[in-house]
């Protein structure tokens, strides 16, 4: 069942008598959020494929980073959140009582808005996903921390100081290495939040670099505030407004020839 | 453009009276320490010597040193930490870390601060009725480091709890979103970034602990005891109280004036070789936390 058939469905009673697909990567169905009183996200139903960048775009507080927060669970961590529908990864309800959040946070990794590396080294910093997940061997782990960086496209600038802290390193290299930090516990899926958004344009430019060679191994939703970063690397798009799912589609399309009115309106700059 | 001239004059004399009433209050502030400081010292000083520290004090106390009351008080200064130390670290983290806001964590912030309100006699009566009395322990270093940790457990878990606090939530996120659990969380990531806070607060407890007199009078302080403690169970001689009793029901009190000064040194060198020690700590775990 494709993406455009979920949103043309205007019938609930339709969406939620439907069996929830368990073979999907990622999907949420009828997802409502609440802070407290206050709707956050309200009926998203979305599919997301496997091995490809998912823009997630909208004005401030239009719910796309709680929805992205969904899929590590991080929302768990806020105070009075209550969360209905199905949040599908990998195949499992990621909500049902039996989830193991930490597992599914390995699987799941991360990338927040400002860099956030941990006052250690730059090793320590790409191995601590490794240790707390009890891996012990120190060949692996080195090599594992070899391989992320290198993956992150940070290998060649801290090869030489890897055991100097890692807030030696600039902006964006401290993000690349919380990209290496994400990819060293071997997730299937990356979440970005608004990634670039703290950086200057040239490590804004080898982030956006590097999100497009992840997409072969990984699958990847990033949020974003920036219409030309969201045009740039991703393949498919969705723009939020007020909580809820406005349009959903293939980049191209959504920029080029969006159906809602809204969405015109946000991509155009008339207002956001 | 006159009147302009005269507003000008008129704000520029009261951000000079403003500046200097803020300075002579801080000078004096500063004096005010400077002189007791300098009092202590020239009076003290002329005691001080090999034989002060290291000897048992003699003739009723107007001879010899203080070596049994520094000994007391470093054993009160390491029991108390003991106990404050863990209990209260762990406290800080179980209220930091664990509780959300609602009334239990309300209720135990509460709780800790009355704890710090109470006066200090009131923990030295009720050491002596809960560690002395009822637990059986007697007049002992292990009683007096109880009543003294009890003191001193609402600093720690407050100085604690702000270290912890001062922790950004990134960091947590950051091990949490790598699968990192609570514990993992906070062992790994948020107590090495609190930890030179966290010992910064504790010692600094130390220089209350060094000093307290009431806590100890019923508790372990003993009036003249020319000897060391060979176990917790024994009785100590303490500097604050060896000070209170040469300086005012001494046998001879004005023969022991000169001593009374020497203790007074003794003890404020004490704490500030410890506050001064508490900043060199936290400076070296400081880069060693950005370091590792």
């Amino acid at each position: 069942m494709s993406n455009d058939q979920y949103l043309m469905t205007n019938n609930l009673s339709d969406i939620i008598n439907k069996p929830v697909r368990t073979d999907l990567v990622i999907a949420t169905r009828y997802v409502n959020l609440f802070y407290g009183d206050f709707q956050a996200l309200k009926g998203i139903t979305l599919e997301i494929f496997p091995n490809t960048v998912t823009a997630l775009i909208g004005p401030s507080g239009c719910g796309k980073s709680t929805y992205l927060r969904l899929f590590n669970r991080m929302n768990d961590l806020i105070d009075g959140v209550k969360i209905t529908g199905n949040i599908i990864v990998d195949g499992e309800d990621i909500y049902a009582p039996e989830t193991d959040v930490v597992e599914l946070r390995r699987k799941v990794g991360m990338v927040f808005q400002k860099p956030n590396p941990f006052p250690k080294s730059i090793f320590e910093n790409v191995a601590y996903g490794l240790r707390v997940n009890g891996v012990n061997d120190k060949k692996f782990i080195q090599a594992k921390v070899e391989q992320s960086l290198v993956r992150s496209a940070l290998w060649d600038e801290v090869k030489d100081k890897l055991k100097k802290s890692a807030f030696e390193l600039s902006g964006g290299q401290q993000q690349r290495l919380c990209i290496a930090r994400a990819l060293a516990v071997e997730p299937s899926v990356v979440l970005m939040d608004e990634p670039a958004s703290a950086l200057d344009p040239i490590s804004t430019a080898k982030i956006e670099e590097l999100i497009y060679e992840l997409k072969k191994n990984y699958t990847i939703i990033i949020v974003t505030h920036n219409m030309q970063q969201a045009g740039r690397v991703s393949d498919t798009t969705a723009f939020f407004y007020l909580g809820e799912l406005i349009e959903y589609g293939d980049t191209k399309e959504i920029f080029t020839n969006p159906k809602d009115k809204k969405t015109q309106n946000y991509i155009t700059g008339r207002f956001g | 453009m006159k009147t302009d001239r005269k507003l000008h004059l008129a704000r520029q004399r009261k951000q000079v009276i403003a500046f200097n009433l803020f300075r002579i209050l801080s000078i004096t502030v500063v004096a005010i320490l400077f002189i007791i400081l300098s009092f202590i010292i020239f009076n003290g000083i002329k005691v001080i010597s090999w034989e002060f520290l290291t000897a048992m004090p003699k003739e009723g106390m107007t001879k010899g040193g203080i070596f049994p009351a520094i000994v007391g008080t470093l054993c009160l200064i390491s029991g108390s930490m003991l106990f404050a130390g863990p209990v209260g670290v762990l406290s800080a983290i179980y209220i930091n870390e664990y509780t959300r806001d609602g009334v239990l964590k309300r209720f135990i912030k509460l709780m800790t601060n009355n704890l710090a309100g109470i006066p200090s006699i009131v923990f030295g009566l009720f050491g002596m009725s809960l560690f002395v009395n009822t637990l059986g322990f007697g007049d002992s270093i292990i009683a007096g480091s109880f009543t003294l940790g009890l003191l001193t457990l609402p600093v720690v878990i407050r100085t604690t709890e702000e270290s912890l606090k001062s922790v950004p939530d990134s960091f947590r996120h950051g091990s949490y979103a790598l699968g990192g659990t609570k514990l993992q969380t906070i062992r790994k990531v948020v107590l090495p970034i609190a930890f030179p806070n966290i010992i910064t607060g504790l010692i600094l407890s130390i220089g209350r602990v060094s000093g307290e007199t009431a806590p100890i009078l019923f508790t372990v302080a003993a009036y003249f005891l020319p000897k060391l403690p060979h176990s917790i169970f024994d009785q100590v001689m303490a500097l604050p109280y060896h000070l209170y009793v040469i300086s005012t029901s001494g046998t001879n009190i004005t023969e022991s004036r000169p001593m009374a000064y020497g203790t007074a040194l003794v003890l404020i060198a004490i704490v500030l070789i410890v506050n001064i020690s508490a900043n060199g700590l936290r400076k070296y775990f400081g880069n060693k936390v950005k370091m590792n």
